[in-house]
Order: structure tokens, then sequence, then C-alpha cells
């Protein structure tokens, strides 16, 4: 197996930041590159949405939402009698892990493309749609129904924030555009699509490896658990595109939707609406063991289940 | 030069609260504030600006004293528990006493 030169850049990121480099990429670099990357998954994806009639696929949509609320729901029992963690912790873990990553997802786009895999570019809308529904489970699981959450703020926060803006945005310009007048902007936001990722993967390597040190003070069960989430979200996602006749491409990118962890929408809702969990135990599991996990292995392995339970091997 | 004597308070927290905290203070009539990114050690660890989850926010606000303590009194009791967060409060003087009126004038 050869690496991808995209997942080297991450490893140094992880290798500089243990060393304690003092490499660092600005922070509005790091802002341009992740607004870069979810524009850029949002035009290919909407241009492969105006081929498909919209109405058919709206059952799709909604079972995908339906795994985004089950997902958070299984791991919080998990999380609060395995891991004896506290009810805000436990639920503010879930929530990420019911959302998901545009990073991984990114990584995986990249992966399907030189393993010369065809999917289903569709599968965005699913990225930009489960990013919401396991916010709302971790925030009722941590406070219960109450009038105290202020609901309205937190949608208007996670609607408003730049994943969606930018990943619902660039889907709409890519579905109303159509992919001959988006040529004009390929060279920018496809061919420069690897290069991009792989300073962004640098950045994330970084951002890694600051996490991996809290985890030894947390000990193994987070640990275990950002490894075996991950591929119970993931077998569970295989097992929904195939009930959903994706391809075995399309049904490996919804194993790496389930089965990857949110880093950038979750942890600043669950801040201001659960303030009392801990952020530091959530983002030690998604960015100090998840997202490497997924990276390196997860998402090789995932199209490995996707193509088994296709029956191609 | 005839100068007045007012308070600043300075608040430093998580950058992630920001919008919050904003219409926290208007709505405790804060009528101006100042906000810049800031960095440091405390005992949440270090804090660095740059990835927006570890990174903090400098408020600044000039006001008179009894809106000061009202900021501080608030934000003790909303924020100190699960946020990371110092308050203090200086005195300064200013110039031009008239521009930092809080928005409810004489009750503020």
């Amino acid at each position: 197996m050869t690496l991808d030169p995209i997942i080297l850049f991450f490893l140094l990121g992880v290798a500089a930041g243990l060393a304690g480099s003092d490499l660092r990429m600005p922070s509005a670099i790091y802002d341009f590159l992740t607004i870069y990357l979810l524009l850029a998954i949002g035009l290919k994806g909407g241009a492969e949405l105006a081929k498909y009639p919209l109405l058919p696929l709206l059952p799709k949509v909604a079972a995908v939402v339906l795994l985004g609320l089950v997902l958070p729901a299984i791991a919080y029992p998990v999380l609060r009698r395995a891991g004896k963690l506290k009810r805000a912790d436990a639920a503010s873990i879930a929530a990420h892990y019911g959302s998901v990553s545009m990073g991984t997802y990114a990584v995986a786009l990249a992966y399907l493309g030189t393993q010369g895999v065809e999917y289903e570019s569709y599968t965005t809308l699913f990225l930009a749609l489960l990013e919401m529904p396991a916010i709302i489970v971790g925030v009722i699981l941590a406070r219960g129904i109450t009038a105290q959450t202020h609901w309205g703020r937190l949608a208007r926060e996670v609607f408003t924030g730049k994943a969606i803006v930018c990943l619902l945005g660039g889907l709409f310009i890519g579905w109303i555009a159509g992919e001959d007048s988006l040529s004009s902007v390929n060279g920018f936001f496809v061919d420069l699509f690897r290069g991009m990722l792989a300073l962004f993967l640098l950045e994330m390597g970084l951002l890694c490896a600051a996490q991996m040190s809290p985890l030894r003070r947390y000990g193994p069960f987070l640990i275990a658990f950002g490894i075996l989430m991950p591929l119970f979200g993931a077998a569970l996602g295989t097992g929904l595109g195939l009930v959903l006749g994706l391809s075995p491409g399309g049904t490996a990118l919804l194993a790496v939707l389930a089965g990857s962890a949110s880093y950038i929408a979750v942890p600043a809702a669950m801040r201001i609406s659960v303030p009392e969990a801990n952020p530091a135990l959530s983002l030690a599991a998604s960015l100090g063991v998840t997202f490497p996990f997924n990276v390196t292995l997860g998402i090789p392995l995932y199209l490995q289940m996707a193509r088994w339970i296709h029956g191609q091997m | 030069m005839q100068s007045h004597s007012l308070k600043l308070v300075t608040i430093i927290t998580e950058a992630v609260i920001e919008k919050e905290l904003i219409q926290e203070l208007t709505g405790l009539g804060v009528s101006g504030y100042t906000i810049t990114d800031a960095r440091g050690k405390g005992h949440r660890g270090v804090r660095t600006t740059g990835w927006e989850h570890g990174a903090n926010i400098r408020v600044e606000v000039v006001c008179d004293e009894t809106l000061a303590r009202a900021i501080a009194d608030r934000l003790k009791e909303r924020y100190y528990q699960n946020y990371a967060m110092i308050l203090f409060v200086s005195d300064v003087e200013v110039l031009r006493p008239e521009k930092f009126k809080g928005e409810r004038g004489d009750e503020g």
C-alpha cells in the first residue's frame, strides 16, 4: 500500500506538533483553507445534484438525518456506563460523534479519486445535513427539553456558521451554474484541491498533536471509544448506503460521514449550549484519536467494507 | 486639560462566546466596547489565537462605576463557573465623559 502524499502532510503535521515545533499556520490561512475546501466540495456536489430530480432524493435525505439522530443516542449510554462520564460530558461527546467532519470527508473524496472509484457527489448534501441533528440530540441529552435552551440562537449559530453557509452556498452555486459553466472556476476549485487539502492536513496534524497530550490524562477509554465508535458508525453507514442503493463509492462516503466526528460546528455549539461539558475531553477524542484514525486507516477500511457489502470482493 | 475619572472593565475570555457576551453587555447598557484577539496562559492552560476553539478575546469597556459593578456581578454569576474568564476593573481618565455614557443614561 502506498501512502497518499496528502496523508504524509498530515503525518508531518502530527510529528512536528509532537516534537514541539514552532510551525504554525497563520489562522487566516487556516480559515481560508477551510472555506476553500467547503466551497470546492459544495460546488462539485451541487453540479452533481443538478443531474438528479430532487424529489426522489428526499427519502434518502430523511434516512440520513435519522442516522444523525440515532448515532449520538447510541453513543451516549456507552459513554455514561462504560466511560463513567458525567452527563454533560457524555452528551457533548455523543454530539461530536453523531455529527460529521468536513476534513475527513475531503480526504475520503481524494482517496476515492486516487483509487479510481466512482461515487455519487450528492453525498455532500448529507455532509451539510448531518451537522445539526446530533447537536440537537446532544443538547437534549445534557439538558432534557427545557425552556432554558435557546434553540433559536443555537440554530442561528449553526446555520449561519461558515461550515453550513459555505457548504450549502457551494451546493447552491454548483446546482444553479451546472457542470459546464463551472469549468470556468475548475482551475481553482478542482485542480488545486489536493494541494490545498495537503496544506489543510498539515495544520490538522498540528491541531491533532496538540490534542494528543491530554489523552494521557483521560486514559484508555477515550482512545478505545475514539476508534470503536467510528467503526460502529461506519458499519451503520455502510448498511444504510446499501439499503439506499448507493454505489460502493457512495456507500463508502456515507460510512465516512457516519464514522467521523465533528471538530468545528459541534465544539462551538456545545460550548455555548452545554458549557459545563469539558471541551478538552471531546476534542481529545475527536481530534486526538478519531480524525487521525479515520484519515490513515479508517477511510481505506470503509471502502473495503463498502466493496464487500456490495459483493465486489 | 480637564479630565474625568471612569472605570475600565477588561474581560479576557473564550472567543467562542463573543456574540453572547456582547449581547449580555449591551443588555446591561454598555454603549461601546473594544475587542482584540488575545493569547496567554492561565489555570486552564495555554490559550492561543488562531484555531477558534482555543482562542481568547479581550473585551474592554469604559463606563461609570455603577455599570462596571453591574457587569462584574452579572459575568461572575453567569460565566465564571463554566468558562475560562477573568475580569478586572481599573481607573482611567477620559477627556470626553459624554462618549462613555451608558445607554440607560443616569439610571445605569
